[in-house]
């Protein structure tokens, strides 16, 4: 669905991605992993457009969207979350799920379209599913470091996205709520076929959920496979456990 | 809804309140037009400054233009295009004779035209100053206002600097006028607070808030967001642009940088309106215009002199005090008024 060909990225003196290639499989969930400052974030930067690429393709079923601004990206049904989340603080949680709706089709007029209780129901049943229905009159502002997550989670799935790229889903979450999120990832990907493309520090989360993980180093390529060769590699666990 | 019932009769009671008002207080007349001119520069400043968090330092400029095309277009409704030049330059000189009729269709026709001017001019400026945001946005903004009052200043064929005089309403007696232009103001500041209301209750409404909390995330979310954005200025505009008209009229002399273009009074006013009445509220910036008008007019009545240091004191107070303006404080204290619905289980759920 995702195809990276070579893709380059410095910033400054600072490579921070070199020559990166990955495959992210329509339907399936794909990890991506590797220590603090290997450039995981800035692959997910460069795939949903917030900066230009030096050199290398980005395809989004085989279209080149590398060039293509934020916009127009997330309107091709390509959303991703941020790792310091990003809602909007002083709406309540039903407005933030409320203007989260698909961009693709809109027409002018759509612009003044009044809240239907079509919308309505799906956004409170979102919230419903992500476990924040009785906090929906909140100011979204007001919800703590993990709730806030879990809005972000929801409010993508408002956009009724074809592929989400997560970055870092459970940090700052609750460890107990956890499984409980990891739970509702499978779902969204199973009952609601969006593609997951993840980036995770927590090897337990991304090991039972992956179907395919990439571990980058120093912003290249180290590894890639199946989630029992992953664990295995002992590039990446040298990677990981020390060198750099 | 028993609010919706309950905000009907407030809107009923205001308009015949004000009618009342200015039946009973004729001589005060053409200060309570003004008033509803300053509710409808704070209500559109508000569209902009409050509901999308673009500080506009500029949006006076389309009252200017709007008055500039409308007395323009009368003039040349009596003279011809060729002939406007040689009115202008007869700087006021060339006396009209002219009937209610022809008047009050030149008015209309003016003040709709410079509406519409107005739209296009916030539709192209829009595409340039709506990619700037936070501080760079609020400079430009005034640098547009400056650049284009200086442009009209030493623009001959609509009277340069020396300005240009608009031919007298055909009175006949002299409250007349004052009437008219109430009346005026009072439709338009409705109309305006009707279709604002409404525009923020709509899908438009969120999409400027979401601009307004994080624009970047908007942009990820998939929003068209300078649509939105120059789509919001364009509404401010056809509302600036025929408060302008309506103005330029009432004051029957134009001149660009007092009259058209007052940057620094009623371009200042309009943001300091919409803060003292609580910036991103429907009813803010109209509670925040009446009463700032009133301490305007008292100011400068009593304390002549020291009116802008009063002015400026006033600024210091909302500031410091109220930050959120007025109807932003009322809505944290007493959310059930405005329909704001906290249940009571979710304030347990989060701590």
């Amino acid at each position: 669905m995702i195809v990276l060909k070579d893709v380059s990225k410095a910033f400054g003196g600072v490579q921070a991605n070199k020559k990166v290639s990955l495959e992210v499989e329509e339907g399936k969930i794909t990890g991506l992993i590797g220590p603090n400052g290997s450039g995981k974030t800035t692959v997910f930067n460069s795939i949903v457009g917030y900066h230009p690429i030096d050199e290398g393709s980005i395809q989004f079923r085989g279209q080149e969207i590398s060039e293509m601004p934020v916009q127009s990206i997330a309107r091709l049904g390509l959303l991703r979350t941020f790792q310091q989340t990003r809602i909007y603080s002083k709406m309540n949680c039903v407005e933030n799920m409320l203007i989260s709706t698909d961009n693709r089709n809109v027409s002018l007029w759509d612009m003044f379209g009044s809240r239907t209780s079509e919308i309505q129901d799906k956004a409170e049943h979102l919230l419903e599913f992500v476990g924040l229905y009785r906090k929906r009159t909140l100011k979204a502002g007001d919800l703590s470091f993990g709730q806030q997550k879990l809005l972000e989670f929801a409010m993508a799935l408002m956009n009724d996205p074809d592929i989400l790229l997560l970055d870092e889903p459970t940090a700052g979450i609750n460890p107990t709520l956890i499984n409980g999120l990891i739970d509702r990832l499978h779902r969204a990907n199973t009952e609601f076929g969006i593609t997951l493309f993840v980036i995770e520090h927590n090897m337990r989360v991304i090991m039972n959920m992956a179907d395919q993980i990439y571990c980058l180093s120093n912003g290249q390529m180290l590894a890639s496979g199946k989630p029992e060769d992953i664990q295995n590699d002992k590039r990446v666990i040298d990677a990981y456990l020390g060198g750099h | 809804m028993s609010i919706y019932k309950r905000d009907l009769m407030i809107y009923v009671g205001i308009s015949i309140f004000s009618i009342v008002l200015a039946l009973v207080f004729p001589a005060y007349i053409t200060q309570i037009a003004v008033m509803f001119l300053m509710v409808i520069l704070a209500q559109t400043w508000d569209l902009q400054g409050g509901q999308m968090g673009y500080n506009s330092l500029g949006n006076i400029m389309f009252f200017g233009i709007g008055m500039y095309v409308s007395a323009i277009i009368q003039i040349a409704m009596l003279y011809g295009w060729g002939g406007v030049g040689e009115y202008t330059s007869a700087s006021g000189s060339i006396k009209v004779e002219i009937i209610k009729s022809n008047y009050l269709y030149g008015m209309f026709i003016g003040a709709f035209a410079a509406g519409i001017i107005c739209v296009l001019f916030a539709f192209v400026f829009g595409q340039i100053f709506l990619l700037f945001r936070g501080p760079y946005f609020a400079i430009g903004t005034l640098g547009m206002v400056l650049a284009v009052a200086e442009l009209v200043s030493s623009w001959e064929w609509v009277g340069a600097g020396g300005g240009l005089s608009l031919p007298v309403y055909p009175a006949e007696d002299p409250t007349e006028s004052g009437r008219l232009y109430f009346y005026c103001f009072l439709a338009i500041s409705a109309i305006c607070f009707a279709f604002i209301s409404w525009v923020v209750s709509t899908r438009f409404g969120l999409a400027l808030n979401a601009i307004r909390d994080d624009e970047a995330k908007a942009e990820a979310m998939g929003i068209r967001t300078l649509r939105y954005k120059v789509s919001s200025w364009m509404i401010s505009a056809f509302f600036l642009g025929l408060a302008g008209a309506i103005f330029g009229n009432m004051s029957n002399f134009i001149e660009p940088l007092e009259v058209a273009f007052p940057t620094i009074t009623f371009g200042v006013f309009m943001v300091v309106m919409a803060l003292l009445g609580g910036k991103g509220t429907v009813w803010g910036p109209v509670v925040g215009a009446v009463i700032f008008h009133i301490i305007k007019e008292t100011t400068w009545t009593y304390m002549l002199g020291y009116q802008w240091v009063a002015l400026g004191l006033l600024i210091i107070v909302i500031v410091i005090f109220f930050n959120q303006g007025i109807m932003g404080s009322l809505a944290e204290r007493y959310p059930h008024w405005f329909g704001i619905k906290i249940e009571e289980d979710a304030e347990e759920a989060t701590s």
